[in-house]
């Protein structure tokens, strides 16, 4: 039985646009373009791309910093594009974000007591004070830190603790979705897999749903349910974990798995090496966006970009794969 | 004997020292804004306890003693430690009364100025577009006008008086306030824990104020300190010229330009507002100075 769908974007876009000086015409940046998805109760999707592949855009978009350029995103039941402002300011406390880094993403000058009760004086104004500071001792305890945390600043955490103190902040307003902005890749290995531990067990214990965003395979591996692969802006693979994991279609999704480190000595693999760099988001090329990288590419994926089609449970951007299929 | 040994108490875990603590020992690492603290909190307690400490009346004239010169030189009387005035009017009630005037004015004039060029600034960094494009344009003009000038020209429109002295100096002084602000709110406002601010809910005018501003004060703090000095200098320069406050009052521009013809004759009566001016001037750069090494952390050694 699926369960219930909280969270759906189709056809996402974000442009910006961009001055490149006095005497050049202002360019536009397509950092986001078509992307479609959807989020399940309870469960994680996991977006994974290099730098500038839109990423962090599509956290900007989930959690309305920003508006979308076109397109459609409707969490629980409402669409963000058409609702008027009080189901916005309801639809906010459905969705909180935990950045990258935890340095820059709490308030030097607040305590965390405040900084944790913050979201509660706004939106919960019934609440009194007492009640307040029971729900912020209440879920610094969650996140694992002790109350006598609660009266000291920022600057006296580690990385790990900090990063706790964001989560624990996100999740004042008890939202149903979590948008985790890389959450680990700030921090050190082994505090990594303890904030990871800390995530899962809270998604058990609370039913949240994570868009996990991340640059990497290897930390998604053990969180998500579905991965997103994108690159420039654009999907180019979703599929299930283990399907993505045991047969990645996508030649930049195998790619990106055999750039994923293995504790495994005996088992050979062959490297894919990318040649070239990311190519500026200014002026993409035709085609297929990443044609001019890939081992793959033939006449056809210079000139028209491939869309996305079923294959199985995966679905996939690349015409490499669809010749391939048709011959099969 | 072991039997008599107490056991000592378990060592209370220490707390990391606060923010103030840390900036406190910063600040007396510098012994010239040492020096210039204790030099700055007498002046202020003088001025505050003028009336209990000055010996007499600043208005009072002892006809009978004009231009008597400090009891330290000859044919000086010990009744008037620095002297008389022109019209016999003891020059150290006058110096510690116009201490609390000088002060005053400098006070007056950066609260004012850091009240109103805080708003205007956050106004400007979170309004872009036609606010931030007004506000900034108007300060440009200010500046681009000498400071002094247009004090003299603001009082000469709203008239001389110790309110128009203060008003005009703290118009001269707003653009760099509104300057300092916009620059370091703008630079504040797009660090993460702001957008956390922001999903959590937050208010434009909760992030302006009690989100960003925070973050923004230690540079505020300091060019309040050394705006102080300067206030208090354009203020002596507008009293000299008999823009400032009015002549019996003891303030001590106006004190300079009222003796300024027995310089030659009697030049205690020059010398000691201008060494009054000097030296609260000295004191509180010095203090400034001291704020910005401990406030700014990339001056900061560790």
């Amino acid at each position: 039985m699926n369960a219930p769908i909280v969270l759906e974007a189709s056809k996402l876009a974000r442009f910006y646009s961009v001055h490149r000086g006095a005497f050049k015409p202002a360019a536009t940046i397509k950092a986001l373009a078509e992307a479609s998805f959807t989020l399940e109760a309870g469960k994680t999707l996991a977006v994974v791309g290099e730098s500038g592949c839109g990423k962090s855009t599509l956290a900007r978009l989930v959690t309305m910093i920003e508006e979308p350029s076109e397109g459609r995103l409707v969490i629980g039941d409402t669409d963000i594009v058409t609702a008027d402002k009080a189901a916005l300011k309801r639809l906010r406390s459905e969705v909180q974000i935990v950045f990258q880094n935890p340095y820059g993403s709490l308030n030097p000058r607040q305590k965390i007591l405040d900084a944790l009760a913050e979201p509660l004086i706004i939106n919960r104004k019934e609440m009194s004070a007492a009640d307040r500071k029971a729900a912020v001792l209440d879920m610094l305890k969650r996140v694992g830190l002790r109350p006598e945390h609660a009266n000291r600043y920022p600057h006296m955490f580690s990385g790990g603790q900090r990063q706790r103190i964001a989560i624990a902040r996100a999740l004042m307003l008890s939202p149903k979705i979590l948008v985790l902005d890389e959450p680990v890749s700030a921090l050190d290995v082994s505090v990594q897999a303890q904030v990871l531990n800390l995530l899962v067990e809270l998604q058990e214990s609370l039913g949240l749903s994570y868009l996990f965003i991340s640059h990497g395979l290897s930390v998604v591996r053990h969180m998500a349910d579905e991965i997103l692969v994108m690159y420039l802006g654009r999907v180019v693979e979703r599929a299930p974990r283990e399907k993505l994991f045991e047969q990645p279609l996508h030649p930049y999704t195998q790619a990106l798995l055999s750039a994923t480190p293995m504790a495994d000595p005996e088992r050979q693999r062959e490297r894919i090496r990318l040649k070239g760099e990311l190519p500026s988001p200014f002026n993409p090329p035709r085609g297929c966006a990443f044609h001019p990288r890939c081992p793959l590419a033939f006449d056809k994926c210079r000139v028209d970009r491939p869309e996305l089609t079923w294959h199985g449970e995966t679905e996939v951007a690349c015409w490499a794969v669809e010749r391939d299929a048709r011959v099969a | 004997m072991p039997a008599d040994r107490v056991v000592s108490p378990l060592p209370v875990a220490k707390a990391p020292p606060g923010p103030f603590v840390a900036f406190f020992r910063d600040f007396s690492e510098n012994r010239a804004a040492l020096v210039g603290l204790i030099l700055l909190s007498l002046l202020v307690f003088v001025a505050v306890f003028a009336n209990f400490i000055a010996p007499y009346s600043p208005y009072e004239q002892f006809r009978e003693f004009t231009r008597i010169p400090p009891a330290w030189v000859e044919g000086g009387n010990s009744a008037f430690l620095l002297g008389t005035d022109e019209i016999g009017r003891d020059m150290l009630s006058r110096l510690i009364f116009g201490a609390r005037l000088s002060l005053f004015i400098g006070l007056s004039v950066v609260v004012a100025s850091m009240a109103v060029g805080i708003v205007l600034g956050l106004i400007a960094a979170f309004a872009p577009g036609w606010p931030s494009i007004v506000i900034m344009r108007a300060m440009d003009v200010i500046l681009s006008v000498p400071s002094l000038l247009l004090a003299i020209v603001i009082v000469a429109i709203i008239g001389p008086s110790l309110t128009n002295t203060i008003i005009a100096i703290t118009v001269v002084y707003l653009p760099y306030y509104v300057r300092l602000v916009r620059a370091s709110a703008m630079q504040e406002k797009t660090r993460d824990y702001v957008t956390a601010a922001r999903v959590g809910g937050a208010g434009t005018l909760r992030i302006m104020f009690k989100t960003v501003l925070p973050n923004c004060m230690a540079p505020i703090i300091v060019q309040a300190a050394l705006t102080i000095s300067n206030a208090i200098l354009e203020a002596a320069a507008l009293g000299f010229l008999g823009l400032g406050a009015q002549p019996p009052s003891p303030e001590w521009g106006a004190m300079l330009a009222s003796a300024r013809e027995f310089l030659q004759s009697a030049p205690w009566i020059v010398t000691t507002p201008g060494v009054a001016i000097l030296i609260t001037v000295l004191s509180i750069n010095l203090v400034g100075d001291g704020l910005r090494d401990a406030l700014d952390p990339k001056m900061r050694r560790s």
